[in-house]
């Protein structure tokens, strides 16, 4: 037992065993990944579908998302559509092939597609921010798109809030809001999914009569008899961060520098 | 051999059971057992990872030094616990997006530990395996006792499908809502460790200090 103790077995043994610990390791985590990739997007567009309230009972969420979902590009500076005309690069013309593996999160990251925001325009606090938006047009059986699904994200307290904000396309009216990944603490900022929190959203109308953002979080329980009760929303109890991050996240992208200019192209021209 | 196997294997259930008998794991006890989809989880994981830690443990329990044999063995259940944690990702995603954090503090449970510590160091390692199966039994049992009960009770559901209609679906039971609160899970683990410890006398610790008798009066 003594020559077990000697310092050079110690070193050996350790040595050893970091390596073979870490080849399993990597080994899992890499033959996994494709499926965990797969999970994940899944995840989302159940998130997606769960925001606009189309999550059906006995049918797949694949079904549903490639039967009344289109997914469109929008130059987030001018508020158009991506169209092949004005797909001039390489990653535009690939991103219009298919919209739904054009990776918003990692564009954000890439120096050539996205905008680095000042500290006075990033009330999200996100730091840069791609040129280039997804965004989800739901329809209806006939065709005619119902809702429009938005992908936003801003800091709270812990973690940035990634989730989806529909709105109906007169451009104000709530449908939901959802998200899908976050890290606030749980039983007070977690409880942002909490589904009878969610219920407060439906019906809320994120722009006034100006077309300004007028959507609060607010102390205390909202009376809708109160003036001004559809702009307002029952913040987080105990998480007042959290609540900020929500209303400045939401602030940010129906403002200028986020869906401000697509949403108002919107309303000028339908969708 | 065959009843040593046996012993190993299914004494923890009962006579050794590590949650009642040794008071350990408790933690992930009270934070998985609010459904039973979670806690079946749990269980497996937990049973995988203390079994299979215990095999490699005991595989090089001889060229362990033992300096760093508490290091060694945390490493070991470490990367046990990422590649369970990394299978759930992969194939039970929205459970393991339920279960988050407590997967990977198996690394920390101190059954898991405890086993490799207390027999996996001394002994070979296909009893070192059963063992950890049989610790990990015991661990489900635990578990899915009192999961059953906080379902059934505090959401009238087993396994998500209803059993007792609740009232707020036009039924007639009224689900006793402090049974999904952690607290819960420490009440019905008492009442277990009492009913098993009445059943079986044995397991009642000696008390750390008895009442001296009184001394005689000294004044006649």
């Amino acid at each position: 037992m003594s020559s077990n103790d000697s310092t050079g077995k110690t070193l050996l043994v350790a040595t050893l065993l970091c390596i073979v610990c870490s080849i399993v390791v990597s080994t899992a985590a890499v033959a996994l990944k494709g499926q965990q990739v797969q999970n994940k997007l899944q995840d989302k567009n159940r998130n997606i579908l769960a925001a606009a309230n189309m999550l059906e009972p006995g049918k797949s969420v694949q079904e549903i998302f490639k039967n009344r979902l289109e997914v469109k590009l929008v130059n987030l500076d001018t508020g158009e559509y991506l169209t092949p005309e004005k797909a001039t690069e390489q990653w535009q013309q690939e991103a219009l092939q298919n919209p739904v593996a054009y990776d918003q999160r990692k564009a954000a990251k890439t120096p050539e597609k996205n905008e680095v925001l000042s500290g006075k325009e990033d009330i999200a606090n996100i730091k840069r921010q791609a040129k280039y938006a997804t965004v989800y047009l739901a329809k209806d059986e006939q065709g005619k798109v119902e809702t429009i699904i938005l992908p936003v994200h801003g800091y709270g307290l812990w973690s940035t809030l990634y989730g989806f904000l529909a709105l109906e396309t007169d451009t104000t009216t709530v449908v939901g809001l959802g998200f899908y990944e976050h890290a606030e603490t749980p039983g007070l900022g977690g409880e942002v999914d909490n589904p009878n929190w969610k219920a407060l959203w439906p019906g809320k109308k994120v722009y006034d009569e100006d077309g300004d953002v007028s959507i609060r979080l607010v102390k205390g329980s909202v009376d809708p008899s109160t003036p001004n009760a559809e702009h307002k929303v029952d913040a987080l109890g105990g998480a007042t961060l959290t609540s900020n991050g929500v209303q400045n996240l939401l602030h940010f992208w129906l403002g200028e520098n986020g869906f401000g200019p697509y949403l108002e192209k919107v309303r000028e021209q339908g969708v | 051999m065959a009843s040593e196997t046996k012993k190993v294997l299914f004494g923890p259930i009962f006579d050794n059971n590590p949650i009642a008998l040794q008071i350990l794991g408790i933690c992930s006890a009270l934070a998985v057992t609010s459904n039973l989809n979670t806690t079946v989880t749990m269980c497996i994981a937990l049973t995988t990872v203390v079994a299979f830690s215990n095999f490699f443990i005991s595989c090089i329990r001889k060229h362990i030094p033992s300096s760093i044999r508490i290091i060694v063995q945390m490493a070991i259940i470490a990367s046990l616990v990422i590649v369970v944690d990394q299978f759930l990702k992969a194939y039970a995603y929205a459970i393991s997006k339920q279960l988050s954090v407590f997967v990977g503090l198996i690394i920390t449970n101190c059954i898991v530990m405890g086993r490799a510590e207390a027999y996996a160091m001394k002994n070979p390692p296909i009893p070192s395996f059963f063992d950890g199966v049989g610790n990990g039994l015991g661990y489900s049992a635990v578990l899915l006792a009192v999961g059953v009960v906080r379902e059934l009770f505090g959401a009238g559901k087993l396994f998500g499908i209803e059993i007792l209609p609740a009232v707020s679906n036009g039924g007639w039971y009224v689900p006793n809502g402090l049974l999904l609160l952690p607290p819960s899970a420490f009440f019905l683990i008492g009442l277990l460790i009492w009913a098993l410890r009445s059943a079986k006398p044995e397991q009642v610790e000696k008390p750390d200090f008895t009442l001296a008798p009184q001394s005689k009066a000294l004044a006649h």
